[in-house]
């Protein structure tokens, strides 16, 4: 993109992505060529060029209608919700100028008439921007090129003499607008600025796009511009201009609707945060959305959630079965459930809606289910540059965005591509995935990047259950994965294991206490024999020294009654004690 | 239609543009030719008079209004095919 500084002054158009591609709008005091074929949306351009510079810019405008009727009109774009009626006359002025149906000509004509008519109601209203819609109508009636020459020139110089910033709008001839056939090849050169819009269906999606061709004096976007004609007028999609000032990022985090989610990703995605989950069909995908819109609206933020797939309601209905009650929310106003099922259109059409009514709700968080829904809707180039505008237009808002995605079931390098590529620009990528073993399917959940959380890099079993949403631990043993039954039959299998261990534990215990017993009463019991023992060898010493007393007793008594002398037979003595 | 009808014409003219002024100059010399003595004419200059012209929702000059008798009729242009523009005023008899 080309920014040039010092441009001539501009007239902004209030055409969102038009004025960032312009840098500024039309040239103000100078005239634009809106080129483009029929259903384009010039009129729409134009009459939105003029309301907004009647309602923000202070700058009245007059629409010169030579294709409708002016009521017709603005009738029509009460669709748009804009009420001209309101400004009409004071502020903005049409000019019915379609040429009656029984309009006869009889010889040369000019539209001096119609110019001298606007000049005067130029003045009157002090009108600064005009519109001249679908000019070929009167061209048309002049006899030859010369003729619409002429007049193309006499429009040309009244507006310069007026210096009016002009939107002339013509046809496009064919489908070759670039090379602009007679006559607008003649106002091609004339004017100052030159916008193309076409409208093309490619493969059966219609695409509306703007290009800039010529901006005298300005640098602007060449590129084409998608666009869609949505519930407010124009819309042109711009991918993120350069200067815009970064999102603020937020460091708060909200809840997955999961709790060991929550623990997996240390607390839960970020607010603001660009999340997508990619699975095969029937990988929960949805549920999982389901539990986080329901853990927002439980926060009390206001979500939408689009589904591609089915109706709002049955989406409620069909997440009721996994305890995820999101049908008080839709009645409280908190959810807004959007089947996005009957959008049709290209990408574009569908971001802009989702836009709309995501800024119509103020919705904090969005759930779009699936997300891969817009590659199909339109070819895929333009879809992926939607989902990047998606994750940027929900960043620039601060909404945090759950998409899902569709893999192709046949694709077996599953976790190396999306789709859309946007796994590249996601925040966060939650993967669930079918481990069949053993004639069952079961689901599994691994995080695949999560930029700025620590996050667990282990894959965990998804179980849905009348209850809501849980996650298991997996059962990995000796190198094998488990899950469902069989991880259910290991489980037990363990669990009786662990029984038949804890038995044999306790039956020993018992057995070693019994043995234990057994001994201490040996031991008891051999302490009394050792204590009677005792007693025993006393009694025995006790009974042997009064024996000795007595027998010693019994010879001194003896010795005595003898009256033997006393030293003889001492040595007899000793020899007898031992 | 009888011959005794009045004929009145309005002609809106753009200054004196070319096409205005054979358009005045066509006007006046049919009506001379074929309806002398029955017809009025009102020159309008838009640029002298602008907002009849837009109130009269005249965009292209030179414009004819034919506005008696019935119906109204509006020609565009320099009135110089002058069969046709009789046609249009009902005087296909005077056709030659």
């Amino acid at each position: 993109m080309i920014i040039a500084n010092g441009t001539p002054s501009k007239a902004l158009t209030g055409i969102a992505g038009f004025d960032e591609i312009t840098a500024g709008g039309l040239p103000q005091g100078r005239t634009t060529l809106l080129v483009g074929g029929p259903g384009s949306g010039k009129t729409i351009f134009g009459v939105q060029f003029l309301k907004y510079g009647a309602e923000a810019c202070e700058q009245r405008g007059i629409f010169v209608a030579f294709e409708e009727s002016p009521h017709r009109l603005i009738d029509n774009f009460k669709s748009f919700g804009w009420n001209l009626t309101e400004l009409q006359d004071s502020k903005l002025f049409f000019l019915d100028a379609q040429p009656t149906p029984d309009l006869i000509q009889g010889g040369p004509f000019d539209l001096s008439g119609m110019l001298a008519a606007l000049s005067s109601k130029i003045k009157k209203m002090g009108a600064v921007r005009i519109v001249f819609d679908a000019l070929d109508i009167v061209l048309a009636l002049l006899p030859d090129a010369a003729a619409r020459r002429l007049e193309m020139n006499r429009l040309h110089q009244w507006l310069l003499k007026h210096e009016l910033t002009a939107l002339i709008t013509a046809k496009a001839g064919g489908d070759d607008t670039s090379s602009g056939g007679q006559p607008f090849g003649f106002m091609q050169f004339m004017v100052d600025c030159s916008v193309v819009l076409n409208h093309r269906v490619d493969l059966g999606v219609s695409q509306r796009n703007l290009r800039v061709q010529k901006y005298r004096g300005s640098g602007f976007n060449e590129d084409e511009s998608p666009f869609v004609i949505g519930k407010n007028g124009f819309d042109v999609a711009m991918a993120r201009s350069l200067g815009r000032a970064d999102a603020q990022v937020s460091s708060e985090r909200v809840s997955s609707g999961v709790e060991r989610l929550d623990t997996m990703l240390d607390g839960g995605y970020y607010r603001g945060a660009s999340v997508l989950i990619t699975g095969f069909p029937g990988t929960a995908k949805t549920t999982l959305s389901g539990a986080f819109a329901e853990a927002c609206c439980r926060r009390g933020d206001r979500t939408m959630f689009v589904s591609f797939d089915s109706d709002g309601s049955e989406v409620v209905r069909n997440l009721t079965s996994v305890g995820i009650q999101l049908e008080r929310y839709v009645q409280n106003g908190c959810l807004r459930m959007v089947s996005a099922r009957t959008f049709t259109g290209s990408a574009e059409t569908l971001l802009v809606h989702i836009k709309t009514l995501a800024k119509e709700h103020e919705a904090l968080c969005v759930v779009i289910d699936p997300v891969s829904a817009l590659a199909k809707s339109g070819n895929e180039l333009t879809a992926h540059a939607v989902a990047e505008r998606l994750v940027d237009w929900s960043k620039g808002a601060g909404v945090t965005l759950i998409c899902t995605s569709l893999l192709d079931e046949i694709s077996t390098d599953a976790q190396s591509r999306t789709p859309l590529q946007i796994s590249t620009i996601a925040d966060t990528w939650i993967h669930l995935n079918y481990l069949v073993q053993a004639g069952e399917r079961n689901r599994g959940l691994s995080i695949v990047k999560s930029r700025g959380t620590a996050h667990s890099n282990q894959v965990r079993e998804l179980i849905l259950s009348k209850e809501g949403v849980t996650l298991a631990d997996i059962f990995t043993a000796g190198g094998e994965v488990l899950m469902g039954t069989m991880r259910w039959e290991k489980e037990s299998a363990a669990r009786v294991a662990n029984e038949v261990a804890e038995v044999a534990v306790k039956l020993k215990r018992v057995s070693l206490d019994a043995e234990e017993a057994v001994l201490k009463v040996r031991a008891k019991s051999i302490e009394t024999e050792l204590v009677a023992k005792k007693v025993e060898r006393d009694l025995l010493i006790r009974t042997t020294e009064s024996q000795k007393r007595e027998v010693s007793g019994g010879r001194e008594r003896m010795r005595e009654l003898r009256g033997a002398d006393m030293a003889e037979p001492e040595s007899k003595v000793k020899a007898a004690k031992p | 239609m009888t011959n005794s009808e009045m004929f009145k014409f309005c002609l809106y003219v753009a200054d004196d543009t070319l096409n205005s002024r054979q358009a005045v100059a066509n006007l006046r010399a049919l009506c001379d030719r074929y309806l002398a003595g029955r017809h009025e004419i009102e020159l309008v200059d838009v640029f002298k008079d602008p907002d009849r012209a837009m109130d009269d929702r005249i965009f292209m000059t030179p414009t004819l209004v034919k506005l008696a008798p019935e119906p109204v009729e509006r020609i565009v242009g320099s009135l110089s095919q002058t069969n046709l523009v009789l046609q249009v005023l009902g005087l296909e008899e005077l056709v030659a």
